[in-house]
């Protein structure tokens, strides 16, 4: 897709990354205990005494959460573990009071799969590139610390340690900082077209550790680092472009790169090492024993399947095949939950107001809601009261122009109008005037009056003067105070002066 | 569900060294001579539990519970939380609804 190279002082050097992705479970309470999973709640106020992990508690398995790493595995075509296994994970930190973390090392709910990505998703013929998942499995989050809040100590809030995660494991199947952002959005547009988590890369819902390697092209695998929790598109990219860079310049000054973790300092723009004890890695899992093996049901698995929704590379496939949208259209649409929502919903408004089928209204209504109602949108800036852009509002003013009781102008206007003040779309072009008329007979009047008073002109044109017809649209719409269908206008003339 | 670990073929045994590492992971403080007065104790306990090498598992799935019985799965719902006060009780400090903890920053 690619051939994203680094400039080293042997040659060019080859990156290759792969990410272990992990996002928040959309789920009301934790993994293994009943406390709300809110964001921004008071501090230790969201902890059991299971999250808090006071002697001779138990945990108990949350079946929402198994659901929804189902239906993600379903949603890449991956192989989904009817057997599946909890094992610990043992490390101590004050942000994790169990002292472990309840983890699925052996034998992870989900095996194998698959995401397509494209490089540049607004480009209809950017090229296409399968990267492999290699497996996700399901484990708690640990809680948070702050460190600014006092001089000597640290804060600690468990909020949300216990908070079911699901960690997506890639395979290193990327090869550019490009590759990595596409895949991260991707994945983050799949997540909530499922509803398996919220995709809000800002509340830490989606954070990634970045491997990366680099190597001459063709050779094996270098040794990799692998750069933990971070939590945005354009960082993980900058990881990837400074940590290659970095592995570069090592190797070419004769050292080599250390297998480690390191911690990204976005004011810097750099990577650092992280904890370089040898040890940091010896997790020492076993299987849980609180906890038995999770066996899914034939049933169980068709719930998951049939409970998933169009995906979003089938659903572009079907707005171009069905709907018989540009290819453009259908990607920018299909790109995000809110974007395909909004339209559905005005396309299904439209089409019952109209009467006509959605096929019928489709490209009229994804130019409206791709290009003119955004620029209108953007226009008015601060101004514009997003609450009022309803569906119905916009399926109003749609269903007045296809009328011809409007203009595509007045169509703008009037939106403007509703945007600002939240007045019906119908009242406003009354009140307003911001309507045109396509009463046939009343243009028709004004027209036999215009070229009555104008019988030089009419000579003229016939005479072979085309440019004149614009005169007598002209007059015409002044006659009728510019409130006319100028599509019924122009048809009319032509008749006339046949 | 991996087969059995089979007649296992050499006996497993630790040294001080790796009686100190146990003890670095597992956050206990000991001293040398309390890891050299560990090491034998410990090397039987893996002496004992060898013996259970001795039988051929291959082909046999773990055992996970003795009745037969699956994980249980409990619905979605906030049943629990809202107990700060209950939580901090035992903590050695804390302060405006937080744990305190030494520093730890890197």
């Amino acid at each position: 897709m690619s051939d994203y190279r680094i400039q080293g002082e042997t040659g060019e050097w080859e990156v290759v990354i792969g990410l272990e992705v992990h996002a928040q479970i959309s789920s009301i309470s934790k993994l293994f205990s009943g406390a709300a999973t809110d964001f921004g709640s008071e501090p230790n106020s969201q902890v059991s005494l299971v999250d808090a992990a006071m002697p001779g508690m138990l945990p108990v398995l949350n079946e929402e959460c198994v659901k929804q790493a189902v239906r993600t595995g379903m949603a890449m075509g991956a192989q989904i573990n009817r057997y599946s296994r909890f094992d610990r994970k043992n490390y101590f930190y004050a942000d994790l009071p169990q002292g472990y973390q309840i983890s699925q090392l052996y034998h992870p709910i989900v095996g194998e799969g698959e995401v397509v990505v494209t490089l540049d998703e607004k480009d209809p013929d950017s090229e296409q590139k399968t990267i492999g998942v290699e497996r996700i499995h399901i484990e708690q989050d640990a809680g948070k610390l702050l460190h600014d809040q006092h001089p000597t100590m640290s804060y600690v809030d468990l909020n949300r340690c216990g908070v079911a995660l699901m960690e997506i494991v890639s395979k290193p199947d990327m090869r550019s900082p490009q590759e990595a952002g596409a895949y991260v959005r991707k994945l983050r547009s799949l997540l909530r077209y499922v509803g398996s988590c919220d995709g809000n890369m800002e509340q830490g819902s989606m954070r990634a550790d970045v491997n990366v390697s680099v190597r001459k092209p063709g050779d094996e695998f270098g040794t990799r680092t692998e750069t933990k929790n971070v939590n945005s598109i354009r960082f993980i990219q900058q990881v990837v472009e400074v940590e290659a860079r970095r592995q570069v310049d090592l190797i070419e000054d004769g050292g080599t790169v250390v297998q480690e973790t390191r911690l990204f300092d976005a004011a810097r723009g750099e990577t650092r090492s992280m904890r370089s004890k040898e040890d940091a890695h010896d997790y020492r899992y076993f299987p849980d024993p609180d906890l038995l093996p999770l066996e899914l049901t034939e049933e169980f698995l068709s719930e998951c399947k049939a409970s998933l929704p169009e995906l979003p590379d089938a659903k572009r496939a079907r707005y171009e095949s069905e709907l018989g949208l540009s290819a453009y259209n259908a990607a920018v649409l299909t790109a995000d939950v809110e974007s395909y929502r909004s339209f559905e919903e005005l396309l299904s408004v439209t089409a019952d107001k109209l009467g006509k089928s959605e096929k019928d209204i489709a490209t009229s209504t994804a130019n409206w809601a791709l290009s003119i109602a955004p620029g209108v949108r953007n226009s008015l800036g601060e101004d514009a009261d997003l609450s009022h852009d309803t569906a119905e509002a916009s399926a109003a003013i749609l269903q007045m122009q296809a009328a011809g009781d409007i203009s595509g102008g007045q169509a703008k206007e009037i939106y403007e109008i509703v945007l600002k003040t939240g007045r019906e779309p119908a009242e406003i072009a009354a009140t307003e005037g911001l309507q045109q008329t396509s009463d046939t007979s009343a243009i028709e009047a004004e027209i036999d009056k215009v070229l009555a008073d104008n019988p030089d002109k009419v000579e003229q044109y016939k005479g072979g003067k085309d440019r004149l017809f614009g005169f007598f649209v002209g007059q015409t719409m002044k006659a009728m105070k510019g409130q006319a269908n100028p599509q019924i206008i122009n048809d009319l003339l032509k008749q006339k002066l046949g | 569900m991996a087969g059995g670990a089979g007649v296992s073929g050499r006996a497993m045994s630790v040294d001080t060294q790796t009686v100190l590492k146990i003890a670095r992971l597992a956050r206990i403080a000991i001293s040398e001579d309390e890891a050299r007065a560990l090491e034998p104790e410990l090397n039987n306990i893996l002496g004992f539990v060898e013996q259970l090498g001795e039988v051929d598992t291959s082909g046999v799935e773990p055992m996970t519970a003795v009745i037969p019985n699956t994980l249980r799965l409990r619905e979605d719902a906030v049943t629990d939380g809202n107990k700060r006060a209950e939580v901090l009780a035992n903590a050695p400090v804390s302060e405006e609804g937080f744990f305190g903890v030494p520093k730890v920053i890197e």
